[in-house]
């Protein structure tokens, strides 16, 4: 086997639309109350965008942070992959879009689709096109304009969901440090449980798909909840264990958040304490594939990951699908 | 045998008090103020407990606690 390269997180960015919907906001919207949906979700408030916003503007500009922040030009970015299920359209996709509008013109670009798993997908893609000679420069974002398909009446989905797009630069990074394992899994005979069922060739948009409410997200809340809590152990252990490490060797875990009773529940099952493990999701609930790379941009530019210290990523969606990738971080404050 | 182990996980997930009175006619709900996630835990450490699965459907009928006795009694 050739010699593997160190890849790394040299610069990351973040975008969040400015308009805020509270949990007060939703009282007025749907029958349901702020005590019920911080006790039940953790979520205080979520960014929605306004009509004339879409998926690749948000993209877009966490795309730019993210190159500022590690330095890079757009003209050498080589890869642009956008991990989204709310793409501006089926095609171009929002990774081209976004490849014009930075202007990354000798950029590869695609979308990929793993839902809230995406952005560990494009992460595990992105690493492994790099160790292939594919690529040197890899622009990765997980980008969301959930608002979109929600629905706005059905008070069990639509407090759980938010806007924003988070973006990272992949590249080699010093010897050692970087990317120390990625896994990544999907269980597609479970996947019923959450879907956008319409606009897509098995149900294409038609009158009666829109009076029948298929465009939004159904999801059977009990079953994701039970999958994700399990799977948020299981994927972590499987990460560490092809990376040589163990929980003890974890010094901050980057869940995603969809809730934060999911993510209590897992982080007890790991034995985790609560001050090792990044919570923003009161900000902005779920951002689905945008979730895990603003959270990774926040705790970075708070200070919260150190140089050489163990970051610990864990996404689930649907699919289903699940990736973990344990990260030895390179970047200094 | 079966009660013992679920009252047992029951206080673990909601961390009651062991003085707590917890019956068989004992409502998670009404009776220990749990919530419906706090429900959907208490099926999980079950199921992990006893190696079974609790299909949605089914624990959507429980009403207290003996009927997840009874459950758990029926598919071990």
């Amino acid at each position: 086997m050739n010699h593997r390269m160190s890849i790394g997180i040299t610069g990351t960015g973040k975008a969040l639309p400015e308009k805020i919907i509270t949990n007060k906001d939703l009282e007025t919207m749907v029958d349901t109350t702020d005590e019920w949906i911080r006790s039940r979700t953790g979520i205080g408030s979520r960014r929605v965008v306004d009509e004339h916003t879409a998926t690749s503007d948000l993209a877009t500009e966490a795309a730019e942070k993210a190159l500022e922040d590690s330095g890079l030009q757009a003209e050498d970015v080589d890869l642009i992959i956008v991990a989204t299920v709310t793409p501006d359209m089926a095609f171009p996709s929002t990774a081209c879009i976004v490849q014009k509008n930075i202007g990354a013109s000798k950029a590869i670009a695609f979308d990929i689709e793993a839902a809230c798993s995406g952005f560990v997908y494009a992460m595990s893609v992105a690493e492994n096109m790099i160790q292939g000679g594919m690529a040197k420069n890899a622009l990765i974002i997980g980008a969301e304009t959930l608002s979109k398909i929600m629905n706005w009446e059905d008070r069990n989905t639509c407090v759980l969901f938010g806007d924003g797009a988070g973006a990272a630069v992949l590249q080699e990074v010093e010897e050692g440090y970087g990317i120390q394992g990625i896994t990544l899994g999907a269980n597609g005979a479970k996947g019923e449980v959450l879907k956008q069922p319409a606009g897509g060739s098995r149900i294409p948009a038609s009158h009666e798909s829109v009076e029948n409410k298929l465009h939004y997200i159904s999801m059977d809340g009990n079953e994701v909840f039970k999958f994700a809590v399990r799977i948020m152990g299981q994927s972590s252990l499987e990460v560490l264990e092809k990376s040589g490490k163990s929980i003890e060797d974890v010094d901050f875990l980057i869940p995603h958040q969809a809730n934060i009773r999911i993510i209590d529940a897992a982080a007890k099952r790991l034995k985790l304490s609560k001050d090792k493990v990044y919570v923003n999701l009161h900000k902005y609930g779920n951002l689905s594939a945008g979730s895990i790379p603003v959270a990774l941009d926040e705790a970075a530019k708070e200070g919260k990951l150190i140089k050489g210290e163990n970051i610990l990523l864990v996404a689930f969606g649907g699919g289903l699908t699940w990736g973990s990738s344990l990260i030895k971080w390179s970047k200094e404050v | 045998m079966t009660f013992e182990k679920v009252k047992e996980i029951i206080v673990e997930q909601l961390g009651l008090e062991e003085s707590q009175e917890i019956k068989k006619g004992t409502s998670l709900i009404n009776d220990l103020e749990a919530d419906s996630l706090d429900a959907v835990e208490i099926v999980m450490a079950i199921e992990d407990e006893f190696g079974i699965e609790i299909p949605d459907e089914e624990a959507e009928n429980f009403k207290n606690i003996g009927d997840i006795v009874d459950y758990v009694e029926k598919v071990k």
